[in-house]
């Protein structure tokens, strides 16, 4: 059982991903975005950073990589599919997933410790979590703000698409207070805050990240 | 004098990229609040976009504009959220 974890150019998360990755007994695979072959992994996650610099737009660039088209074939047949921060920019950018992220409402870059609620405990990275339940774990972007039109919207929060939704202060202006969303077939998860960078409490504020993890564990031992 | 370079035979096409209106744009929101701050009070509303340049090899045929038009939906603006226009310069 493996999970790849893509390095683009300007990624800077894959390291805290792989490693919240072997925390929960998977073992993580580097995969190198010039490089089509996914080396047998079972599934991908897309770690946050600033790939390609960000120029464009945030994942316009990355979107084309080489690894990307296998990627994208995979995660249309149902290979499960996490992409964090500059991972959902990546993956709304692919149209892997509605929508899009734009720049902060305020404009900041944020950084802190950000309250979640899980809304769906049915996607292939969020199993593990109870309905309902409040998490906290960190959220650092400046390009954070999902946006969509008005029949993506209905359509998301229709067939319970949205997998978590900020609570308290509206961080950055996303529409419905939405944190990350899944597809229809609840293989692929854009989640906006970093579940990599909470995994135990030495490095995180909590360990509330812990079980997107072991979500895609139980996920792969039951396939 | 001996021409080093050859006659140049291009062509300017601009795509001039903007958000939807309905999409929030913060960047020109805060040019429009900077602006009265230095006393210029014309604006009623800013909204700010991307502008490419692009020098193509001698004539844009309809072919290559179909094909620039193509590059432009694909990569140089998101659909989902933006709108594009091209224009071939003289």
């Amino acid at each position: 059982m493996k999970v790849g974890v893509v390095t683009f150019p300007g990624s800077l998360d894959d390291r805290d991903a792989a490693r919240a990755v072997r925390a929960v007994g998977i073992e993580a695979v580097a995969l190198w975005h010039g490089d089509a072959d996914l080396h047998g992994v079972d599934a991908v996650i897309l770690p946050g950073g600033f790939s390609y610099g960000d120029y464009l737009r945030c994942g316009a660039i990355s979107r084309f990589a080489p690894v990307m088209t296998t990627i994208m074939a995979r995660a249309k047949e149902g290979m499960p599919l996490l992409g964090i921060c500059n991972g959902f920019q990546i993956l709304c950018e692919s149209h892997l997933l509605p929508g899009a992220l734009t720049r902060n409402h305020e404009l900041h870059f944020l950084c802190r410790d950000q309250k979640l609620r899980i809304e769906n405990n049915t996607s292939a990275w969020t199993s593990a979590f109870d309905a309902g339940q409040e998490i906290v774990i960190p959220l650092k972007n400046g390009e954070g703000s999902y946006q969509c039109d008005d029949a993506t919207l209905e359509s998301l929060e229709g067939e319970g698409q949205v997998v978590a939704r900020y609570v308290g202060a509206d961080p950055n202006g996303s529409r419905n207070l939405i944190a990350g969303i899944t597809n229809a077939k609840r293989n692929i998860v854009g989640l906006m805050p970093h579940p990599e960078h909470a995994i135990d409490s030495l490095t995180g504020p909590t360990a509330d990240g812990l079980p997107f993890f072991t979500s895609i564990l139980t996920q792969m031992v039951g396939a | 004098m001996t021409e080093l370079t050859g006659p140049t035979n291009t062509t300017k096409v601009v795509v001039d990229v903007m958000l939807k209106p309905e999409i929030l744009d913060p960047q020109g929101q805060a040019v429009s609040a900077a602006l009265p701050r230095l006393g210029f009070n014309f604006a009623s509303s800013v909204r700010q976009g991307k502008r490419f340049e692009i020098e193509v090899e001698g004539e844009v045929t309809v072919e290559k504009l179909a094909e620039i038009t193509k590059a432009a939906e694909t990569l140089l603006a998101n659909p989902v959220i933006e709108t594009f226009v091209v224009k071939v310069e003289n």
